[in-house]
């Protein structure tokens, strides 16, 4: 709890005074981090200069650096590949996934929580246990279930087992253990029962967990390729991940890197906006689990 | 606080509405594969096969005698190893973030956390476009300080570290806000202190800070190391596939798993390299917890 406010409040006014000697240090320390950020940002930059390139400017000796000319390589690259579909597909899964993790993880973390019953110490354990086993592990098994279910190459085929984390149970109980119960009993001695203790008092209050679990799950969903890959062969059912590294595969001998550039830029769009728009959750969400792990 | 909520009489049916939901699926998509992928990997089984023999040990032995697995098991430990300079770049960078009185924090730490957001897949077309052998970036940019770089991707001594450095720059935007909030954490009163005794900054992050963030370090280098052994999107992304240049050099136990069960078709022995795989993680996570007793202190 602590870190997440302490790193929301980060961004709050510095102290005025500060002394010349300090300035200096801080210069030094600007000069690093931009440094930093240049080897971060290049290949950002580098991909919005390329996209608008044309094919041979990509591959000029030396390089262009800024586009000459310029060209508009949109049509060509959404001729190849349908991104609105896909964005679409990768909208629709993370949505669904990331929605029933927080309904789910959120009702069993709280059980694990606050709910007494015999052999709830080793139930939970039992969750925990797949934490440690690698998700490939699991993935011809669900592979053939989803198969039986009849949900090959579909959507909900590949929504299915992501509704469940075992992970987000466990941050979620965590972050129930963490909160006071006197809440609850007053709330119990008003005769509330358990389910609208949970709906009215406790759900309220787990926000900042519910948001840490929101973007892990939103993250995860989103750039998840080896499932939706196995899962999938119609590529108008393809969600981003898998749409645009097929598209890489697939014209990876022509390399033309301005259209496949275009694409990708189109692409990240998305997951930047929700990003951009939602900073401050991410972060503090990303803080939030790495002290509860 | 158990026994407080039995004096109120919470009903243990209670646990079935809440936690029943969640145990169903995992039971159904992740308890009952452990299992079956455990019996699988004793058997001759195929995807949807129908003619499922038990064969023992035999895909086991099949994989240890083939020099694939050895090949991918060298490859998964260098990638992990590598990897792990994810933990002192983020460290170095979460510090300088965490200086008293710098403005812009919030600035950095999105251009940092680029990456974090991005999909693999576009990730894997920007490098594999800068380290183009004819005319990537990176070559053009050596070139000027008169280093002729090759085919970075392709050639079989660069192609792990060209994966591991892209690795590395995705990873570092996660790691460094974990290891922020950890250091925001520490009380200015034991920097001051060690200000007091005449530290200077280096001694001071080496005797006040890394140990007091040490709980912070850890957690993050047993993810790295778990994050590390499972990579699959890129290799699969930027690494050879099979029988190409660099393949040899870049297959890893989930990549090999993944050719294996739906490529080559053979269910029964992926099943037998996940299990490896798991043994594997299990013992270096086990030893990393072992370990830290030496250099973690909690308070």
């Amino acid at each position: 709890m602590s870190s997440t406010r302490s790193i929301l409040t980060a961004e709050a006014p510095a102290p005025k005074r500060r002394r010349p000697g300090s300035q200096r240090r801080l210069a030094s320390v600007h000069i690093t981090l931009i440094v930093g950020a240049v080897f971060m940002v290049f290949p950002f930059v580098w991909e919005l200069l390329t996209a608008f390139k044309t094919f041979g400017g990509s591959t000029q000796v030396p390089p262009q650096i800024i586009p000459d000319p310029w060209a508009w390589n949109f049509p060509d690259a959404f001729a190849r590949i349908n991104v609105g579909q896909m964005t679409i597909n990768s909208v629709i899964i993370t949505v669904a996934c990331t929605l029933g993790q927080i309904v789910l993880c959120t009702m069993a973390g709280y059980g694990f929580a606050r709910i007494p019953f015999r052999g709830r110490n080793a139930l939970f354990m039992a969750f925990l246990a797949v934490l440690m086993v690698p998700g490939q592990l699991f993935l011809v098994p669900q592979f053939e279930i989803i198969g039986k279910l009849g949900l090959l190459d579909s959507l909900p085929g590949v929504i299915l087992p992501g509704l469940f984390s075992a992970f987000g149970v466990f941050l979620m109980r965590q972050f129930f253990m963490s909160m006071p119960a006197e809440l609850e009993e007053a709330a119990r001695l008003d005769g509330a029962n358990v389910w609208q203790i949970f709906r009215r008092v406790m759900l309220p209050l787990a926000k900042p967990g519910i948001i840490a679990l929101a973007v892990f799950g939103a993250l995860g969903n989103w750039n998840n390729l080896l499932w939706p890959l196995i899962i999938l062969n119609t590529s108008n059912k393809f969600p981003l991940s898998v749409g645009i590294s097929a598209l890489s595969q697939d014209v990876h001998n022509s390399t033309n890197y301005p259209q496949l550039l275009s694409v990708a830029l189109v692409a990240m769009l998305p997951m930047l906006i929700t990003f951009i728009v939602l900073q401050r959750q991410f972060i503090a969400g990303i803080a939030f689990s790495g002290g509860k792990g | 606080m158990a026994a407080k909520s039995k004096r109120l009489g919470v009903s243990p049916w209670w646990a079935v509405l809440f936690i029943g939901p969640a145990l169903l699926g995992m039971t159904v998509f992740y308890y009952y594969p452990a299992i079956r992928t455990f019996w699988l990997s004793f058997t001759t089984a195929s995807v949807f096969g129908t003619d499922v023999k038990f064969v023992g040990l035999d895909n086991y032995l099949e994989l240890f005698s083939n020099s694939e697995l050895w090949l991918a098991f060298r490859n998964t430990l260098i990638y992990s190893s590598l990897s792990l300079l994810v933990i002192p770049l983020a460290t170095i960078i979460a510090v300088l973030l965490n200086t008293k009185g710098l403005k812009g924090i919030g600035v950095y730490r999105t251009l940092y956390f680029l990456p974090v957001v991005t999909l693999p897949a576009v990730v894997a077309i920007v490098w594999r476009y800068m380290y183009n052998g004819d005319f990537g970036i990176l070559n053009q940019v050596l070139g000027l300080v008169g280093i002729h770089g090759g085919s970075w991707l392709t050639n079989p001594h660069t192609v792990m570290f060209a994966i591991v450095t892209v690795g590395i720059w995705m990873a570092l935007g996660t790691n460094i806000v974990i290891l922020l909030a950890g250091l925001q954490a520490i009380p200015d009163t034991s920097l001051e202190a060690a200000k007091m005794d005449g530290a200077g900054p280096i001694r001071t992050f080496f005797s006040i800070t890394v140990p007091l963030l040490s709980p912070s370090l850890f957690l993050t280098s047993v993810l790295a190391v778990i994050a590390g052994l499972q990579m699959f999107d890129l290799i699969y992304l930027l690494g050879g596939s099979a029988g190409t240049p660099g393949y040899d050099e870049s297959v890893t136990l989930v990549s090999l798993f993944y050719k294996v069960a739906f490529a080559d078709n053979r269910t029964g022995a992926a099943a037998a390299i996940g299990l490896v795989l798991m043994l594997f993680i299990l013992a270096l996570t086990a030893f990393q917890f072992r370990m830290q007793k030496k250099w973690v202190h909690y308070e």
